[in-house]
């Protein structure tokens, strides 16, 4: 399982509105999570709502911060400023390294 | 709180402007609309008609005010929404196309979710604001808002959301529509009657008897008069119909012309001309009393007229009707095809009373006749309670009376009801009501009719006898004998007894007139005889008189001459006339 989990690349995709310090928060909690398991292997995109309203539908997006995880499938959403780390791995269906 | 007392302060500048939903019916209870502006909360259990509601709402903005419009759907994809509505005539997929509505469907998937760390609804705060923006909307509709409490966890942010969300729809200046579904004990599961507090509008689905009928309610609009009311609506296919129950005052225009019963000597009892254009006229009897061939006499005499007549028939369907009227010598399927007539036929139990008003409504609406017939409306009571039916009755009455349609009631009445109430207790309410009532007598049954009242116009207090032949209908005056009332045949014998009578009594009468010819006759006879007889008389007389008058003048003459002859003594001519004296002396 773990071996299957290294090899895949992972798409993140993370919708902010504007650049509010929650938004902010929730960047830096996802790259400090992904740094830490997934080195090497993702990929993440910032997309401003602000800027692109238009693409808020396509992902039904409701909440923001949304983090969206595109690849691999199923699509899994997290919403909120990622400051809980092990929801956000669970959430992720990533397992820690550390084990 | 402090959202509340910014309204108050804004209503007393300018009254409160009203965006008409094109919602037929709706917009009369509201008195113009929903505010504008401000966002609308209906509410109601499941399959009352809230998202067809709004989204009716959405679709006549765009079509009949060109308002765009905004319908952003928690439940439905777009694809099962414009299916849904498809077989209203609405257009959904194209009016996306033209850019006169947005329909963003909001997929919430609990387990699709994760939360963690604080968030808010900005997301859907810019969707909204984009769709609004990208098509210019002034109407705008969030179905059903609550099912973010069911895909997100947190209600504490949700309420706050909610709340922002509502006051910004507000500063957008759009008439929003948020529906809700009915919760325990309030007005929506989530309490959002909290936050949307300027309009707030109950739809319920309510099964009485079996019989289900949705209604509605508004049971809040801040800052302007409403109908308080219940008011039962139907969903078809041209959408919602609301109808304004007893918005209607007594203040109808009133028409003197009169138009004709189609059964002359029924328009006779009412002084020849017939019932008012416009009033209300109740036909009760008992079973088989002829209260139908009386109708559609009634419907046939304004077809004639070439004006149109709506026929409901709630016993009999149409192609009953026209065969048994074939009999009695009407023949209403000429009218049909003329397009004069027009019969709705349904029965009573379809729905409840309120439907069949709304329906009775639409299809008036929608014929524009003159006269409408209501057949009978007895069987209405099948589907609710008497006072219900009344106060239905009271209500088609106010309608058809302020749009000067003629109606005619046709009433079952019961053999052992004692005082001559209908069922429905309507006859206080009609203009006219005719009673047909069995008078039994003589081993058959005969029909009375009684003309039990006629506001306005002065009618015959007197029984007349109804009778139906192939012809038609009639009405005989009932013989009044020393007997009694006499009706059928026994009137039928009296008539000709009296035909009899009045032969014997012609022949003997002719006898006593030849008799006294006769004796007429004999005595000008008489009288000529006498006469004869006296001018023989007569003559006879004349005869010696005459005879005297010679002899006295030859007297006369021969004294004369004696005279002459002593005084001249001429003796020659003397004898002769001696002789004569000598004659007349013997």
């Amino acid at each position: 399982m773990a071996a299957k989990i290294k090899e895949e690349s992972w798409e993140l995709r993370l919708y902010v509105a504007g650049n509010t310090p929650r938004s902010i928060t929730a960047l830096n909690n996802l790259k400090k999570y992904c740094e830490e398991h997934l080195k090497g292997r993702y990929k993440i995109e910032v997309i401003d709502l602000l800027v692109q309203p238009q693409l808020a539908a396509g992902d039904q997006i409701l909440a923001v911060p949304t983090l969206v995880r595109k690849v691999p499938e199923p699509i899994r959403k997290i919403i909120g400023d990622l400051s809980n780390e092990e929801k956000v791995l669970v959430g992720l269906n990533i397992r820690p390294v550390s084990i | 709180m402090a959202t509340i007392k910014k309204k108050t302060t804004h209503n007393k500048i300018t009254t409160l402007r009203k965006l008409p939903t094109g919602i037929s019916g709706l917009d009369e209870i509201t008195g113009g609309g929903f505010p504008e502006g401000r966002p609308t909360l209906i509410c109601g259990g499941p399959g009352c008609g809230k998202t067809l509601m709004s989204l009716e709402f959405i679709v006549r903005g765009a079509l009949e005010y060109n308002e765009p419009g905004v319908f952003m759907a928690f439940e439905e994809k777009s694809e099962e929404l414009a299916m849904n509505v498809a077989s209203l005539g609405f257009d959904l997929p194209k009016m996306q196309k033209d850019k006169k509505i947005s329909i963003d469907y909001v997929h919430i998937e609990r387990s699709e979710i994760e939360e963690t760390g604080e968030y808010n609804l900005e997301g859907l705060f810019i969707r909204l604001g984009h769709a609004i923006d990208s098509i210019g909307a002034k109407r705008v509709v969030l179905d059903t808002i609550e099912n973010l409490f069911s895909g997100l966890s947190n209600t504490n942010v949700l309420r706050a959301e909610l709340r922002r969300l509502f006051q910004w729809l507000k500063d957008k200046g759009v008439t929003a529509i948020i529906t809700g579904e009915k919760g325990e004990g309030t007005l929506t599961r989530q309490g959002l009657e909290e936050y949307v507090s300027d309009c707030v509008i109950l739809l319920e689905h309510k099964v009485v008897n079996q019989i289900g009928t949705r209604v509605l309610r508004v049971v809040k609009y801040r800052g302007t008069t409403h109908g308080t009311n219940e008011y039962p609506f139907l969903i078809d296919e041209d959408g919602i119909s609301v109808l304004p129950v007893t918005s209607l005052l007594l203040n109808h225009e009133v028409s003197t012309e009169r138009v004709s019963t189609g059964i002359p000597s029924l328009d006779d009892m009412v002084g020849g001309l017939g019932f008012y254009r416009g009033s209300s006229i109740l036909v009760s009897g008992t079973a088989g009393t002829g209260k139908t061939s009386m109708a559609a006499y009634f419907a046939d005499a304004t077809c004639k007229r070439n004006e149109k007549c709506v026929y409901f028939a709630f016993e009999e369907s149409p192609q009953q009707i026209i065969r048994n009227m074939k009999s009695i010598n009407i023949d209403l399927e000429a009218h049909i095809k003329k397009g004069l007539l027009e019969f709705y036929a349904s029965r009573p139990t379809l729905y409840g009373l309120e439907m069949h008003l709304v329906a009775i409504h639409k299809m008036i609406k929608k014929f524009k006749p003159k006269t409408v017939i209501l057949d009978p409306i007895t069987n209405l009571i099948t589907v609710g309670s008497v006072s219900e039916v009344k106060s239905m009755l009271v209500r088609l009455i106010d309608f058809l009376q302020a749009e000067q349609i003629t109606v005619i009631f046709t009433a079952l009445t019961l053999n052992n009801i004692v005082n001559e109430q209908t069922d429905e207790g309507v006859s206080s309410l009609v203009d006219a009501w005719i009673l047909v009532r069995d008078i039994e007598h003589n081993g058959e049954r005969n029909r009375g009719l009684y003309l039990m009242k006629s506001r306005g116009m002065k009618h015959s207090n007197q029984v007349r006898e109804f009778v139906i032949t192939d012809r038609g209908l009639d009405l005989v005056d009932v013989y009044l004998g020393p007997n009694g009332v006499l009706t059928g045949s026994a009137r039928e014998e009296q008539q000709l007894m009296e035909e009899a009578g009045s032969v014997l009594h012609t022949h003997a009468l002719g006898r006593k007139d030849k008799e006294i010819a006769r004796k007429r006759t004999v005595l000008e006879a008489k009288i000529a005889s006498l006469q004869e007889e006296f001018e023989s008389v007569q003559d006879e007389l004349n005869k010696s008189y005459v005879e005297e008058d010679l002899r006295k003048e030859v007297m006369t003459k021969n004294r004369k001459q004696l005279t002459d002859s002593r005084h001249n003594k001429d003796a020659k001519p003397l004898p002769r006339v001696e002789n004569n004296n000598r004659k007349k002396k013997k």
